[in-house]
């Protein structure tokens, strides 16, 4: 068991050092330069102002010195927990950005993941071998996860915001007011969430759904629901069987649905004005902020690798199977 | 008499139409009798095994009726059938090595399934019945894939035959095994009818030199009918059917070096059920065929429990 889990850390370490490489250099080969569009926003004219700001802003931000150099500062700040400053946002640090950004896309993302999984395999068992609904309401579930995230995002911000007038389309919570506790704030900050939540729930829903349903279908012809079925098992304990053994490729799916996911939020964020992570990236591909592209990136990256590792022990508990790969230690 | 199968006839739906893998058969076992079912492959004796326990959903009742230990059995009805399902009637199923949910250890699934069917789990009966067929109580804790193929499919023949079954249908038990393995298993059913744990036992083999060995009789189906049934040693030295004697002549024997002597098969191949030619079945490849063989011939007695369906043999 620990032999099993020390490779696997081992690997996301691995992972985590390759994408976090990855993420630095991206920015640095993007075309454009960030200092130069600072400059172009301070909006100076005297040349010999220009030009001392510009060695002033290549000095602060390191980036005067030779990429080799650059890359092993970056990882040095690292470790001490520091990426950089903003450019886009100017002075603030990256981590506060980042860290203002966070909770809105975990708000959107855990119960938008979480709750699609559940309702839709639940479902999906439930629609299987029932004819009318396999007949009716899995083909919605096919339209559903055939269809982009931001086209069905747009949508309901047409139905339900502009048309409907029930929600509002953009932002985390009404521009009126000021981020407090008070049930008028929050009771803004849950309608403003519902919308993107809706968009990303229903589309994983759909999938998770039809998914769901042939696993099961797969199931109850498996010998060992013959077999309960000859011995007169009742209908429940054959169901629950077939539910719990479906389930596992499903754990897997969840694993590898986690990335779309991520990139599926950014979307909906961008279409919804949502100021998560997604947003952040956006304006940061937008500024030519090398720094903050960088953090956001990092922070997906570890939200996705541990996503994985919480996975993998998951799945050693409920398949018995795996366990004996780890060589005999049942 | 334990079981009464009358003129049963049990179809397969197909597009094409319907395939008749049990046409009409008519036979009884006493009680505490082990018959060998024996037949190629597509001669219905698997369905014959089914249908006294769970029609499948391609599987469609014609007619005839089936009687244990004198109450109809209710083969159509699935409610009601429930009730004979394990307590009556139960089957070691051909797939005994994937018929146990891989991700429960083995007592919890026992235990739950006597839950859904209402009964109690006594496990120290349960462990004294592993221990009948050379398992320790052991297994009870372990998941199926941690077991050999030999010991998931003993442990199938113990849960199939917990509720003491007055009827256990043993479904090409052997057929996956090696020989050794084999013969232990057939052992083990010869030692679960002669304690006292199972009523009597219908054996589903192709393999009728092992079935020989354990059978008090042997029934021979051929293209979804009946071609004989008599006492083992009956079949085995004078067999009256050409069917079963052509099976009989295509088993090695002992002593005789192949080199030698070419082992015999039997020419042609079975009738295909969809749409199969009137008369007797075997009429294309029996070397006694004749006019009269365009008639279909009865199931009759021709000497006392020896039941034969040829005109020959009259």
């Amino acid at each position: 068991m620990r032999r099993y889990f020390g490779r696997k850390l081992l690997i996301y370490g691995l992972t985590f050092f390759v994408a976090v490489t990855i993420n630095w250099s991206i920015p640095r080969f993007m075309p454009g330069d960030p200092v130069q569009s600072m400059l172009s926003r301070a909006n100076i004219s005297q040349p010999e102002a220009v030009e001392a700001m510009r060695v002033h802003y290549t000095n602060l931000f390191g980036l005067d010195l030779p990429l080799w150099k650059q890359y092993l500062n970056f990882w040095g700040a690292l470790l001490k927990g520091d990426l950089g400053i903003s450019i886009w946002l100017f002075p603030t640090p990256v981590t506060d950005v980042i860290v203002r950004a966070v909770p809105y896309t975990l708000a959107l993302l855990i119960p938008a993941i979480l709750l699609s999984w559940v309702a839709g395999n639940r479902f999906g068992a439930f629609a299987a071998r029932r004819t009318w609904l396999d007949n009716t309401v899995l083909p919605v579930g096919y339209v559903l996860t055939a269809t982009p995230y931001m086209w069905l995002a747009i949508l309901l911000a047409w139905a339900l915001g502009i048309v409907a007038g029930i929600f509002p389309v953009a932002g985390a919570y009404s521009f009126a007011m000021e981020p407090s506790w008070s049930p008028a704030f929050l009771a803004s900050l849950a309608q403003h969430w519902f919308l993107p939540f809706a968009s990303l729930f229903l589309v994983a829903f759909g999938g998770w759904a039809i998914g769901m349903r042939n696993m099961i279908i797969y199931e109850l012809e498996a010998d060992y629901v013959h077999y309960l079925e000859a011995l007169g098992a009742s209908r429940r304990l054959v169901r629950r069987y077939a539910f719990r053994n479906a389930i596992l490729p499903q754990i897997t799916g969840l694993a590898l649905q986690l990335g779309v996911l991520v990139a599926g939020a950014l979307v909906t964020e961008i279409v919804f004005s949502y100021p998560g992570l997604g947003h952040l990236i956006l304006q940061a591909i937008q500024n030519q902020d090398f720094f903050l592209l960088q953090g956001t990136f990092l922070f997906v990256v570890i939200g996705v690798l541990i996503a994985n590792f919480v996975i993998d022990i998951v799945y050693v508990l409920v398949d018995p199977r795996t366990r004996t790969g780890m060589g005999g230690a049942a | 008499m334990a079981l009464r199968v009358t003129d049963l006839k049990v179809h397969y739906r197909t597009r094409r139409g319907e395939v008749k893998a049990l046409d009409g058969v008519t036979f009884s076992v006493a009680d505490g009798e082990i018959m060998g079912l024996a037949g190629e492959s597509g001669s219905g004796k698997s369905t014959l095994g089914k249908s006294l326990i769970r029609l499948d959903s391609r599987m469609r009742h014609v007619g005839g009726t089936v009687e244990l230990d004198g109450t109809v059995v209710p083969v159509t009805d699935k409610r009601r059938m429930n009730a004979f399902r394990f307590h009556k009637i139960s089957i070691i199923p051909q797939y005994s090595m994937s018929a146990l949910n891989p991700t429960r250890k083995i007592g919890r699934m026992v235990g739950e399934l006597l839950a859904s069917r209402g009964v109690r789990l006594e496990t120290a009966e349960l462990e004294r019945r592993l221990e009948l067929v050379g398992l320790s109580a052991e297994v009870l804790g372990r998941y199926p894939i941690e077991l050999s193929g030999g010991m998931k499919q003993r442990v199938v023949m113990v849960v199939s035959t917990l509720l003491n079954p007055s009827l256990l249908i043993a479904d090409e038990v052997t057929s996956a095994l090696d020989v050794s393995t084999q013969k232990a298993v057939a052992r083990t059913l010869l030692g679960l009818r002669d304690g006292g744990l199972v009523g009597s036992m219908i054996v589903v083999t192709h393999d009728i030199s092992l079935v020989y060995q354990i059978a008090d009789t042997i029934m021979v189906m051929y293209g979804g009918r009946l071609a004989e049934k008599a006492p083992a040693d009956a079949v085995a030295t004078s067999p009256r059917h050409p069917y079963t004697r052509a099976l009989i002549s295509s088993l090695p024997e002992a002593g005789v070096r192949h080199a030698d002597k070419r082992l015999q098969g039997i020419p042609g191949s079975p009738p295909a059920l969809l749409d199969p030619p009137p008369g007797c079945r075997f009429r294309d490849r029996c070397p006694l065929a004749f006019e009269r063989c365009a008639e279909q011939p009865p199931f009759a007695e021709v000497a006392p429990d020896h039941f034969v369906a040829c005109w020959k043999a009259m």
